[in-house]
């Protein structure tokens, strides 16, 4: 499944959209903590957390994963939206628990 | 009794996420600018910048307070004040060493610049400043006040890296005496939230990483004298002891 299949879903509101939609999501990864989620995230996850700022977007690019998604209804801030936008970071939000919204990205990649 | 225009949370180009603008020199000049009355320049888990902002502040007549954003462990962020630099710069080197030691992937995170009394750069650090360090909230008010210095928890209405969203409450057994609350229209539910602020003096700063946010001249604060130590004093940091 690619990133532009996940957003065609239309589970997910669609917060910024990253300059390479067609790569491939080939897991998820939960954690809140950026300092865990820079040494453990997968390549090509899915990122499901809470933490929606500008340091938020940095750890998903050195992590290089496939896209972030933001439940729990949380926001990103302005500056989180704009480094996203500039590393070309796909953003996706949710109002479900982060495990719901793992889940239903699971379901999708083994349903 | 005076009162001051204050922004005692900004981050200079040694932050990774501040601009490369953000000198010492061109912070307190801003700052001079808008009017301010004293500034702390804070970044990320580092004071490396500090001897330079307290070096211009002297030059352009300012009150400048050495201070660092620390990140717990928990990646609560908390400003720590110090009254003396060599007490800030000795509690850099010991979060320093509490660090992850990863390296700083400038290309990513952004440049960890340090500069010299004459506005230039002197230095990078390597390893990521904006890391959690391995120093829990539980205790830090105490660990600060070893160093001389006050502590108070960052942007207490954010829904990240906040002592409220973090640990989900604060602490019963807290001490600080200080809250720093980005949104103040937020004030009164965070305080129905949690009963724990109405004890606090709450102050809110700019947190700014760009020159162009630093806080105009609106909120003051009301110190016995126009000090570094009277302004600690006012936040709660220097009556009683640890």
């Amino acid at each position: 499944m690619t990133v532009e299949d996940l957003i065609k879903k239309e589970i997910f509101k669609v917060v910024v959209e990253g300059d390479d939609l067609s790569r491939e999501v080939t897991g998820i990864f939960c954690c809140d903590l950026l300092s865990i989620a820079m040494g453990r995230a997968p390549s090509d996850s899915a990122w499901v957390t809470v933490m929606g700022n500008v340091n938020t977007i940095a750890v998903a690019t050195l992590a290089d994963v496939a896209c972030v998604i933001l439940a729990e209804g949380a926001q990103p801030d302005d500056m989180c939206r704009t480094r996203a936008g500039q590393q070309g970071v796909t953003v996706l939000a949710t109002e479900e628990p982060i495990f719901e919204a793992a889940l239903k990205v699971h379901g999708l990649l083994h349903g | 009794m005076a009162e001051l225009y204050y922004d005692l949370h900004i981050h200079s180009c040694l932050s990774p996420c501040g601009d490369d603008d953000m000198t010492p020199a061109n912070i307190v000049g801003m700052s001079v600018i808008k009017g301010l009355d004293v500034i702390a320049v804070t970044d990320h888990n580092s004071c490396k910048n500090c001897p330079a902002v307290l070096a211009a502040a002297r030059e352009y007549g300012i009150l400048a307070i050495p201070g660092m954003e620390i990140n717990t462990s928990e990646e609560v962020h908390a400003v720590c004040l110090f009254e003396e630099l060599k007490a800030a710069m000795e509690f850099d080197a010991y979060v320093y060493e509490k660090l992850i030691p990863f390296p700083n992937k400038e290309e990513i995170f952004g440049r960890q610049l340090i500069y010299n009394d004459n506005d230039e750069i002197c230095g990078t650090v390597p390893n990521l400043l904006i890391n959690a360090a391995d120093i829990s909230f539980e205790g830090l008010w105490e660990l600060v006040r070893g160093y001389g210095g006050v502590m108070f928890p960052a942007h207490v209405d954010k829904t990240a890296n906040s002592l409220i969203a973090n640990l989900g409450f604060i602490p019963p057994d807290s001490r600080f005496v200080t809250a720093e609350v980005k949104d103040l229209s937020k004030l009164h539910g965070l305080k129905k939230s949690n009963p724990y602020l109405e004890g606090c003096r709450i102050i809110s700063n700019s947190d700014a990483h760009y020159l162009e946010h630093i806080h105009e001249p609106k909120l003051t604060l009301e110190v016995k004298e126009k000090s570094v130590r009277g302004v600690l004093e006012a936040l709660g940091g220097m009556e009683g002891g640890v």
